[in-house]
C-alpha cells in the first residue's frame, strides 16, 4: 500500500503548510488541497459513496470560507510568553501521540477487520432490503434513525446560522431589515 | 499500523493548530483537519486486504467486501461536519462586524 | 437571462455558466434517483444540487439567482422534505413498528426496487440542498450589507 502513504504524507505537509502560512486566503486552498487528497485516499480504500460525498462537500465549504476571509485579512504579531505556551501545547500532544501508540498495538492489523456486526449486512443486505448498494441500505433501511437524527442536525444549523446573521435593532438599515425577514 | 500512526499525526496536527493560533479563520481551519483525519480513521478501520467496494455489479467476481458499516457513519459525519463550519463561519463573519478584527485576543479588551 | 456586466461575474464567465448549470442540476437529479443501484445517495446529490444554484448566485449575482429560487420556495422545499421523511417513517407503522420497510423489495438492479429507500434519498435529497442554499443565501447578504455600510 505505498499510494495510502504517500497520500498521506502529502496531506500532513499540506496541513503543515495551510497552518504556518501568513495569508488567510493561501492556508483555505491549502485546506481544500489536504480534502482532495482525503477523497482519492476514499477511492483507494475502496469506499466511492464517502469519496464522492467528501469531494463536493469540500467544495462547498472552500466556497463558504473564501466568502469569510476575503477582503478582511490582517496580519499582526505574536506577543506575551510564546515560548512557553508553545512548549506546553508540544507536550501534550507528544503525550497523547505516545498513549495512542500504545493503544494503536490492541486494533487488528490493517487489512484484516473482526467484523462482528458488518458480516451480517454484508451477508443478508441484498437479500432483506432488495438494494445493490449496501451502504444505502445501512444508512436507510437498517440505521435509519441515525438519519433521522442528521437531518435534524442540518435543520438546526440552517436556523442557527440564518438567526446569527439577522439583524435587529439597527437605525441606519431599517429598509433592510424588513425586506430580510 | 504506520497509516494508523500517520492518521494520529494529522490529527494532532489540527489540534495544534486550535490551541496556538489566534487567528479564528485559522482555528476553523484546524477544526477542519482535526476532522479529516477522524473521518480517515474510521475508513482505515473498515479495509480490508483484497476487498471490493460495498456495491453489487451484475458480473462481479471477487467476493469478499470490505466493511460497509464505517462507512455508513462517515457519509453521515461528513455532513454534519459541513453544518459545523457553516455555523462558524458565520460566526466568525459577525464577530469580524462588531470588533474590527480576526484576533482572539484583542476582542477580550474591546467591550462595548 | 440578460448581460448585466455591472454585477455578478466576466461574460465569458457568464456564458459557461448558462450552459453548464442545467447540466448540473441534472447530474445532482441522476444521483439521487439512482442512490440504491450507484454509489452517492442523498446527501451526495442534495449537495450537487444545491452547489448548482450556488454556481447561479456567484456568476450572475444575487438578484438572479433569487428570481430562479427565491427565499420562500428554499424554505418551503427544506420543511416539506423533512416532514416527508418523517412521514414515510410513520407510514411504517403500518407494517409493523417505525421505519418498516413496507413497500414491495422488487428485483435488484431494477430503478423500482428497494422498498422505501428510493423516496427517502428524494426527501433528504430535498432537505440538504434547499438547507444548504439557504445558508449561503444568508451568509452572500451578511457580506453584502456589511460592504454597503
Amino acid at each position: 500500500m505505498i499510494e495510502l502513504h504517500i497520500l498521506l504524507i502529502f496531506m500532513i505537509i499540506g496541513a503543515i503548510i495551510a497552518i504556518e502560512v501568513k495569508d488567510l486566503l493561501s492556508s483555505v486552498i491549502a485546506v481544500s488541497a489536504v480534502g482532495l487528497a482525503l477523497s482519492i485516499t476514499f477511492l483507494i480504500l475502496k469506499a466511492p459513496d464517502v469519496a464522492i460525498t467528501q469531494l463536493v462537500v469540500e467544495i462547498l465549504i472552500l466556497i463558504i470560507l473564501i466568502q469569510a476571509t476575503l477582503k478582511r485579512d490582517l496580519p499582526f504579531s505574536t506577543t506575551g510568553r510564546w515560548f512557553l505556551n508553545t512548549l506546553i501545547a508540544l507536550a501534550f500532544i507528544a503525550t497523547f501521540l505516545s498513549i495512542s501508540y500504545i493503544c494503536f498495538k490492541d486494533l487488528p492489523k490493517f487489512g484484516y477487520p473482526i467484523l462482528k456486526v458488518g458480516s451480517a449486512y454484508l451477508r443478508e443486505g441484498l437479500m432483506k432490503s432488495g438494494a445493490t448498494n449496501l451502504v444505502a441500505s445501512v444508512i436507510l433501511d437498517y440505521r435509519a434513525f441515525d438519519t433521522l437524527g442528521e437531518a435534524t442536525i442540518l435543520f438546526t444549523a440552517v436556523i442557527g446560522v440564518l438567526s446569527v446573521v439577522r439583524r435587529i435593532g439597527r437605525k441606519k438599515v431599517e429598509e433592510k431589515i424588513e425586506e430580510e425577514t | 499500523m504506520s497509516v494508523y500512526l500517520l492518521c494520529a499525526i494529522l490529527f494532532s496536527i489540527g489540534l495544534y493548530c486550535i490551541l496556538r493560533k489566534r487567528n479564528v479563520i485559522k482555528i476553523i481551519v484546524g477544526i477542519i483537519i482535526a476532522e479529516y483525519a477522524v473521518n480517515l480513521f474510521f475508513i482505515l478501520a473498515a479495509y480490508r486486504m483484497e476487498g471490493r467496494a460495498p456495491i453489487y455489479a451484475p458480473d462481479q467476481q471477487v467476493e469478499n467486501m470490505v466493511d460497509a458499516l464505517p462507512q455508513a457513519l462517515v457519509l453521515t459525519a461528513i455532513v454534519i461536519g459541513l453544518a459545523t463550519t457553516a455555523l462558524l463561519a458565520a460566526i466568525a463573519m459577525r464577530i469580524y462586524e462588531k470588533y474590527g478584527t480576526f484576533d482572539i485576543t484583542k476582542i477580550r479588551e474591546l467591550r462595548g | 437571462m440578460s448581460r448585466e456586466h455591472e454585477k455578478g461575474m466576466s461574460l465569458i464567465v457568464k456564458t459557461v455558466t448558462r450552459l453548464t448549470v442545467g447540466l448540473i442540476l441534472l447530474y445532482g437529479i441522476y444521483i439521487v434517483s439512482h442512490g440504491h443501484l450507484t454509489p452517492g445517495g442523498g446527501f451526495a446529490g442534495g449537495v450537487i444540487i444545491a452547489l448548482s444554484f450556488v454556481h447561479l448566485m456567484l456568476a450572475y449575482g444575487k438578484e438572479m439567482a433569487l428570481k430562479r429560487m427565491p427565499r420562500a420556495v428554499a424554505s418551503f422545499c427544506e420543511g416539506m422534505g423533512a416532514l416527508l421523511f418523517l412521514s414515510i417513517a410513520l407510514l411504517g407503522f403500518t407494517g409493523g413498528y417505525f421505519f418498516l420497510n413496507f413497500i414491495s423489495k422488487g428485483e435488484p438492479f431494477r430503478l423500482f426496487s428497494a422498498g422505501i429507500i428510493p423516496l427517502c434519498n428524494i426527501a433528504i435529497s430535498l432537505k440538504v440542498g434547499a438547507g444548504l442554499f439557504a445558508i449561503f443565501v444568508a451568509l452572500t447578504l451578511l457580506k453584502v450589507l456589511s460592504e454597503e455600510e
